[in-house]
This record gives structure tokens, C-alpha cells and sequence, in this order.
């Protein structure tokens, strides 16, 4: 590809103009595509069942988040940032949470810090378990592995709404700490939830990841090479299925993650069995992360005495915050000038920047494989589109 | 890592005709960041992309920031001898100047390799109006490509080099830059032209003058004058 003369080549395929074959075909998939998760398009170009061009095409869920975000006071975008990534609000919060602490200097205590630490891996629970079960409907087993995704992540999420108030929009973290602290009950229900977990993960292994039609139609389709992933800013699952130990709970060591004994699962291959795999692990790792919290978790205020909500100004510079979010680096970039509200606020979506690659991982499949790469990917629309 | 300091001395003795400057961030975080010229900012990310020290491989986050026209009030003080002999006072003077606006993108580089960062790139265009080009980074960095197609969307610089400079979020037939601060949102947002309007007019045309909507007299009848 001579438009990137200097970086690693994907994959290329090129139509073949001879009696045996036809015209190339344009296939519009999307926006309103059962297996585009949301309002999104895929400009398809096929030379008969194979794709030869793919263009994504963005912006129909648009809303100037930041625009919004940036006429609004700090405290005040806290309830917006729930919309962005609406399977995992918990996360998203901590993301917007953790860079205005960084801008401000805030500081949190150790139980929220723990707090947090558990909400955003409920978050990743339930995010993980849920593509899971998004990937097996676009591999055409429809809905069984999804109602029994969906079955844990109903607990998790009446969980989050007994705490938070709501079940997806949870709208709880706040800048030096959370909102509400959970009762006794409510981390003992956690617990035996979090206890009961593993043999969720067993049980839905059993049924999927030796299935024979799964292990056909991902293993070797969606390949990435790990320098053109680097290259590209993929991150998340999708970065670490190519074999590239990055993590920021290991790499920025945020909150309190540096206290915690977890392990970093790495693909081998980049593909999309791969990425299913990927989240398997995070998922029992996260389960481990969780086991640790509970049982160190301090007692303690969950909200800094000292932290401003009311009339909240921090003084004029900038900041940039990311954490490790289910879907890869979740950013948040700020620049105050000293008044209530933001001068800049951007956010930098995982889901929009991992689809960079969508094309090169898709040349050469047909429009079914294109849908499964897409589906391993994991984006969400909200926060694609912003 | 090496400081931000010594990276710009390193930078500025292998690019001497190079102009890299240090902004200072004021705030608490204290990311500081390195200001560079157009015209060697593609050489200087390739230098730091592939450097062996610092292999910043991984361009985190890339965005746009609108700097509008400020005016400073600057403030001078002046002791002025008093004519009658008496101690002299103090006087404020004030005068103010116009600081140009510009706009910016600001590049935030990770290394996946080496595990640090950030090392943050700023860009500036000449003006807001018509020296709005800043050469693309993303033939170094792959995942600059939609965030710079964002910019050049919402606030509208235009980057050379870019493979595929299209508007990403917004529609392509729309106009404005909507990040910009000065933007003003219409009334009537959600209008679009349509070929529907066209028809529309077309179609009164055949209807008999009772069923016409009441804005107005209709096409038909103006041509005939009033009924006798």
C-alpha cells in the first residue's frame, strides 16, 4: 500500500478482471444491520463472496458529546459520560473521574479507591460475558449463549442499580471518591456472586469454546500482525489477542491496581478466535481481581472531606487520563482555563480507534466472516459516534 | 525516560533548521509539551516514532483545540513624579493587545515498546480563516487517521498527506465546523435540504386551488388571477 509507505502492510487482495469472473459488487451493511450493534455502516466491496474493499462509515449516533461537555460545569458531564459507553458506565466514570483528579490534584480515599476498582471490573464482567454472547449471534447461534450472558449480567446489573440507583446509566463516581458507600449486604451479595462466577465461565466454556462450528469459522479469519496493530493505537483485548503485553493496570498502575496479584493473558495468533479467548481470561482474572478487593477492602469515608462538588474551578492547565476500559484505553483529555467549565474536553473512544484496522482484517473474507471480526471487535455505537 | 528538555535539545541538534519549542502546562498534572513547525513536524514524529531511545510507537490520542482571537489586558506600573514636588505616585497603565487565534492538534505518544509516555505534540495553523493546513501524522501513525479526520470535521483543519480526508461524524453536505467556539447552532438544526422540497413545490402545481394550504396564495391561482 503506497499510502503508508512507512509502516507495516495488511493484508491486500486484488479483483481479478477475466472471463471467469463478474463485476465487482458495492453491498451498503447498515446502518439499520442486525449485526452492526448499533447504527453503524459498512461500505462493502465484493468480487463475488470476497471482500475486496471495506470503508466504515460513522456518525449516526452523533450528538457533540464534547460540545455538550464543554458548556456544561465538570461535575455536570459526570451523568453524560454513562451514554458514552452504555454497557459499561461504571468504567467510563472512572475514566472522566480519574482525569479531572489528575487536573486538579484531588485525591481519593482507599476505600473508594477500592470501590472502583471493583466496579470496573463488575464492568468488565459483564462487558465481556455479554460480547461473548453478541459474537455467538453473529456466528448465527441465536440468542442461546447470549440469555445465558445475559442471565449473569442481570445480577451484576441489579447489583449496580441497588447501589447507584440504575441499572446501565449508574452515573456513581464523583471527583475524589463515590457517591454512596455499599452496605455489608450489598458487598455480601457481590461476593457470592463474584464466588459463583467461575462456574458460569465453566459452564459457558463447555458449551462454546471446543464447539466445532466456532472453532471453523474463527480460527485463522480477522488475522493482525502486531506491529500494525502498535502502529494503528489498537488497545484493549484486540491489541493483547496479537501478543502485545499492554495493559495500562499494569503499564500506568492507576488506582490501586499495583496492590492487586493478576495476570495479563496474550494471544498468539491475532485472530478472532483469539479475541474470544482473550476475554475468557479476562474474565477469570477479573474474578481474582475481585476475590482480592473483597477481602482487602478498608473500611473507611468513600468520598474525600475535602473534595469541592459545589463551584468546582480547577485552576487553568491540562490533563490527560486513561484506564484500562473492557474495550481498550479509554482517554480523557482536559484543558482548563480556570472557570467551571472545561475549555476542551475530548474524549478518546477505544471502540472508534479499534476499528482502524477493520478493513485490513477483513480483506479476503466474505461478508459473513467480516461480520464476526466485527462483531470481536466490540464496539459500541455511543461511543463511536459520540 | 529522558526529560522533555532533553528531548527537544536532541531534536533541535539533529533538525537544526527545525523550530521546536517547550510549552509549559501550568496546571498540576504538568504535561508538558513540545510545539513544533509545520514544515519538519512529519520528519521530527518519524524521528521519535523510531528513535531507539525513545520508539514512541503508539500514538494514544490525537485532537483538535480552538484557540479564538483573546484580548490581554496588560498591566504596567508607572511611578509618575508629582509636579509639586510631593512623592511620586504609582499608576496603572493598562493597554490591551489582540492575541491571534489559532488552531490546534495535540498528539499524545505512548511506548508500547519501552512502557513510558507521554510525550505530547502540539501543532498550530497560521490562523483560524485560511492558513488552516498541518501535514497529517498518520503515514507515521496509523491510528492518527479517523482522530484526524475528526478535526478536520469538527474544527476544520485541513491535514496534508491524509489518505482519506473525509468528514467522519457530521454529513458530508454540512458546512460548519461545530467544535469551533464561535459556532453558532441554527434554529432549525435538524433541517437538511432534501429533493423532497423540490417535489413538494412541483406537486402544488397540480392540486385544484381549494385544497391548497392556507400560507399563501397557490401557484395555480397567482397565474390566473382572482376567481370572478
Amino acid at each position: 500500500m503506497s499510502l503508508f509507505p512507512n509502516m507495516a502492510v495488511g493484508p491486500t487482495v486484488r479483483a481479478v478482471h477475466d472471463e471467469f469472473h463478474g463485476d465487482l459488487l458495492e453491498v451498503s451493511m447498515g446502518p439499520q444491520h442486525p449485526s452492526t450493534h448499533g447504527v453503524f455502516r459498512m461500505v462493502v466491496t465484493l468480487d463475488g463472496e470476497q471482500i475486496v474493499k471495506l470503508k466504515p462509515v460513522f456518525g449516526y449516533l452523533h450528538r457533540n458529546h464534547e460540545k455538550i461537555a464543554e458548556s456544561t460545569s465538570y461535575l455536570g458531564s459526570m451523568p453524560y459520560t454513562d451514554r458514552l459507553d452504555y454497557l459499561c458506565s461504571m468504567s467510563t466514570n472512572w475514566a472522566y473521574a480519574l482525569a479531572v483528579e489528575k487536573l486538579s490534584g484531588q485525591a481519593v480515599p482507599d476505600r473508594a479507591q477500592y470501590l472502583r476498582i471493583v466496579m470496573a471490573e463488575l464492568t468488565r464482567l459483564v462487558n465481556h460475558s455479554c460480547l461473548v454472547g453478541f459474537l455467538f449471534n453473529d456466528l448465527g447461534t441465536s440468542f442461546t449463549p447470549l440469555l445465558y450472558a445475559f442471565r449473569e449480567r442481570e445480577k451484576i446489573l441489579d447489583l449496580f442499580e441497588s447501589l447507584s440507583g440504575s441499572r446501565m446509566m449508574c452515573n456513581y463516581q464523583r471527583f475524589g471518591g463515590c457517591r454512596v458507600d455499599p452496605s455489608p449486604e450489598w458487598l455480601a451479595a457481590a461476593q457470592a456472586l463474584v464466588d459463583n462466577f467461575p462456574r458460569f465461565l465453566d459452564e459457558y466454556e463447555t458449551m462454546l469454546t471446543g464447539n466445532e462450528i466456532m472453532l471453523a469459522r474463527t480460527q485463522g479469519v480477522g488475522r493482525l500482525d502486531p506491529a500494525h496493530a502498535v502502529n494503528a493505537g489498537l488497545t484493549g483485548p484486540v491489541l493483547r489477542a496479537c501478543g502485545v503485553d499492554y495493559d495500562l493496570r499494569k503499564v500506568d498502575g492507576y488506582g490501586f491496581y499495583p496492590r492487586f496479584d493478576f495476570r495479563v493473558p496474550l494471544g498468539a495468533h491475532g485472530d478472532t478466535y483469539d479475541r474470544y479467548m482473550m476475554r475468557i481470561l479476562e474474565m477469570r482474572e477479573s474474578v481474582k481481581i475481585l476475590q482480592q478487593a473483597f477481602r482487602d477492602l478498608p473500611a473507611g469515608p468513600v468520598m474525600d472531606p475535602k473534595a469541592k462538588l459545589r463551584g468546582f474551578r480547577p485552576k487553568a492547565g491540562e490533563a490527560y487520563g486513561r484506564l484500562e476500559g473492557p474495550k481498550g484505553e479509554l482517554g480523557f483529555y482536559l484543558i482548563s482555563d480556570g472557570s467551571p467549565n472545561p475549555w476542551r474536553y475530548r474524549v478518546r473512544p477505544p471502540s472508534l480507534i479499534n476499528l482502524t484496522l477493520l478493513e485490513e482484517m477483513c480483506l479476503g473474507h466474505t461478508v459473513a466472516d467480516a461480520v464476526v471480526i466485527l462483531g470481536s471487535i466490540d464496539i459500541v455505537l455511543g461511543e463511536v459516534d459520540r | 525516560m529522558e526529560s522533555l528538555e532533553q528531548i527537544r535539545d536532541r531534536l533541535l541538534a539533529r533538525f537544526p533548521a527545525a523550530k521546536v519549542e517547550l510549552v509549559v502546562n501550568p496546571g498540576t498534572a504538568a504535561e508538558h509539551a513540545l510545539l513544533l513547525d509545520a514544515a519538519h513536524a512529519r520528519d521530527i514524529a518519524l524521528f521519535l516514532r523510531d528513535d531507539p531511545a525513545l520508539r514512541l510507537d503508539y500514538c494514544s490520542n490525537v485532537t483538535g483545540v480552538d484557540w479564538p482571537e483573546r484580548e490581554i489586558v496588560d498591566t504596567v506600573k508607572k511611578s509618575v513624579p508629582d509636579p509639586a514636588g510631593g512623592p511620586a505616585k504609582v499608576v496603572e497603565e493598562k493597554s490591551k493587545r489582540i492575541q491571534p487565534g489559532c488552531l490546534e492538534a495535540v498528539y499524545h505518544l505512548y511506548s508500547m515498546a519501552l512502557k513510558h509516555g507521554p510525550v505530547i505534540l502540539r501543532l498550530r495553523t497560521g490562523n483560524r480563516t485560511d492558513q488552516v493546513t498541518l501535514p497529517s501524522l498518520t503515514p507515521v501513525w496509523r491510528a492518527a487517521d479517523f482522530q484526524e479526520r475528526e478535526i478536520f470535521d469538527l474544527y476544520g483543519i485541513v491535514f496534508s498527506g491524509h489518505p482519506d480526508l473525509r468528514r467522519i461524524l457530521m454529513w458530508d453536505e454540512f458546512k460548519d465546523h461545530p467544535m469551533r467556539k464561535d459556532y453558532v447552532a441554527p434554529d432549525d438544526f435538524e433541517w437538511e435540504p432534501t429533493p423532497h422540497g423540490e417535489v413538494h413545490e412541483r406537486a402544488k402545481a397540480h392540486y385544484p386551488p381549494a385544497v391548497q394550504p392556507p400560507d399563501g396564495p397557490s401557484v395555480a391561482s397567482a397565474k390566473e388571477g382572482p376567481a370572478p
